[in-house]
């Protein structure tokens, strides 16, 4: 039947099936600003060099750099160490995932929790991460330990977060209707509580993962196993051996694995906002 | 004046006896609805008009089992839950047309295949069997709202309670929507109480007109309608009846100095 025949002159708003562009028409316009960003960033790096500002063998130029770089991505000690970080990285953050959603929806929904904790939550979230490790060592003395207990202590509050601001700002009519349609108790949670709360709780959750990183990166460099190799551990040799080309080269896959993480989030984050038609069109 | 209708039929599929609403506390405590007594009949067609701040939708939710009275009665026949529509479809956004509609027979257990086969029918119902897996953002408001009856009626529940439910919409989205809900009702049996402001829209859907005052919400008025079906919401005797229900509206907003 056509839409003409059963709307009136509201037929007018319905989305037309507009035309996905091609996957490439699709991804250009939004790659080219950021290579022009990093080109102009490297020339910028660039040019400091050729001012001769800082000796070479403390700030080396980007082509030495580059080579560098190469070398590094051949070795073994390089997968090694990612290998390593990431491991504590992802669980770490299952860990604080775990942690952020129970309590999160606990203090959410529980009056009192809130009263008690909930301001507690966000001071939690302000307090560096680094400040949290010399009782993290006292307690854990130099071990993997001390770096998961800093690195869930640092994402698990910005989860929390997520989820307590997700189901605040639940409009109270999805609520009346679920509850009309028969979503009582634990289905009125899985049918409409966590769904409609979920654009937050994935920025909670992206948030998480900054602060999971950084905590981690914190650790790698202060909790130095010797026996294990490490992103931060690299990064702490390169400065203790002077090797300046190396310590950029490590800083600069530090930097990929944040941006390739984030692009995740971005992706699940789009896919959301489109879902509910809030992408601009 | 208060015309207290003759409560506490059996027969009735929506029975109210005095019921009283109050919200808050103390000095700050107000008076939503002060002794509504009405019955509605198994089958009938009941519009409450009122001025905004008169407790229709408060009376809604009393009657949806949503919010409970502060005194008097409230009794759905047969303790069926009844069905709630607003004037804001509702639509869970991150669901797409069909499983909107059929959220509420998966709450209630009903097998998989069956529920496939109900929300086809259900969508073909309110003509829109074809936008099933579309997403609510693409439709057009009247057909969300559409959408939003399909779910309610998936619900099976003989008993329909609207909340301005197309307060928002356009004059002629509003008439086709008024002739569906209407088809509607007569193929199910439905019980419909119909909450508006729009004086036409009652007299135009109507079996009975019910008019409530504002602050404390009174029944001041009632009417029945005795327009043979089907009607046009231009008709002389539609417009008639509207004139005739709109000057006792008047009569109340003026009584209250407003």
């Amino acid at each position: 039947m056509a839409t003409d025949a059963i709307s009136g002159l509201d037929a007018l708003e319905v989305a037309a099936n507009a035309k996905m562009p091609r996957r490439a028409a699709r991804v250009w316009p939004a790659t080219w600003p950021k290579l022009l960003a990093a080109a102009i960033a490297v020339a910028v790096w660039q040019a400091v060099v050729w001012t001769g500002w800082k000796p070479e063998y403390v700030l080396p130029g980007p082509v030495t750099v580059g080579r560098d770089l190469w070398a590094y991505l051949l070795t073994a000690d390089l997968w090694q160490g990612l290998a390593t970080t990431m491991r504590r990285a992802l669980v770490g953050f299952a860990a604080a995932v775990a942690v952020g959603l129970a309590l999160g929806l606990a203090v959410a929904r529980i009056r009192v929790l809130r009263a008690a904790i909930g301001s507690m939550i966000t001071s939690l979230q302000t307090m560096p991460s680094i400040a949290w490790f010399p009782l993290a060592i006292l307690l854990f003395q130099l071990s993997e330990q001390a770096i998961f207990f800093v690195v869930v202590l640092g994402a698990a509050p910005s989860i929390a977060n997520g989820v307590i601001h997700g189901v605040d700002y639940i409009p109270p009519l999805w609520l009346r209707a679920g509850r009309n349609l028969g979503a009582r108790g634990p289905a009125l949670y899985r049918h409409v509580i966590a769904p409609a709360a979920l654009p937050a709780i994935v920025a909670g959750l992206k948030q998480g993962w900054a602060f999971a990183w950084r905590s981690l990166m914190a650790g790698e460099l202060l909790v130095v196993i010797a026996t294990k190799t490490s992103l931060g551990a690299q990064l702490n040799f390169a400065r203790e051996f002077s090797q300046s080309d190396r310590l950029i080269s490590v800083m600069v896959v530090i930097l990929v694995v944040g941006l390739g993480v984030d692009a995740a989030f971005g992706a699940v984050d789009r896919a959301i906002r489109q879902r509910w038609g809030l992408d601009p069109a | 004046m208060t015309i207290t209708l003759l409560p506490g039929s059996a027969t009735a599929a929506v029975a109210l006896s005095g019921v009283t609403k109050v919200y808050g506390r103390g000095r700050s405590a107000v008076l939503a609805l002060d002794g509504v007594s009405l019955d509605v009949m198994p089958g009938a067609f009941v519009c409450l008009v009122g001025a905004s701040g008169c407790g229709k939708s408060t009376l809604l939710n009393l009657v949806a089992g949503l919010d409970e009275p502060t005194g008097g009665d409230v009794r759905v026949a047969g303790d069926a839950r009844p069905g709630l529509m607003f004037q804001d479809p509702a639509l869970f956004p991150w669901l797409t047309v069909a499983a909107n509609v059929e959220l509420p027979l998966k709450l209630r257990g009903v097998p998989r295949r069956e529920r496939r086969d109900r929300v086809a029918a259900l969508l073909d119902t309110v003509h829109l069997g074809e936008f099933a897996r579309r997403r609510p953002h693409e439709l057009s408001g009247g057909m969300r709202q559409r959408v939003a009856l399909a779910r309610t009626l998936a619900l099976d529940t003989p008993v329909l309670l609207m909340d301005e439910p197309f307060g928002a919409l356009d004059a002629m989205t509003r008439d086709l929507l008024h002739d569906e809900l209407e088809r509607i009702w007569r193929e199910r049996r439905l019980t419909v109480v119909f909450v508006t402001h729009n004086v036409r829209e009652a007299a135009r859907l109507a079996d009975r007109i019910v008019l409530l005052s504002s602050r404390p919400g009174r029944i001041i008025y009632e009417t029945p309608v005795d327009v043979a079906r089907p009607r046009r919401i231009d008709s002389p005797e539609v417009s008639a009846l509207a004139a005739d229900v709109t000057d006792r509206l008047r009569a109340e907003v003026g009584r209250l100095g407003h």
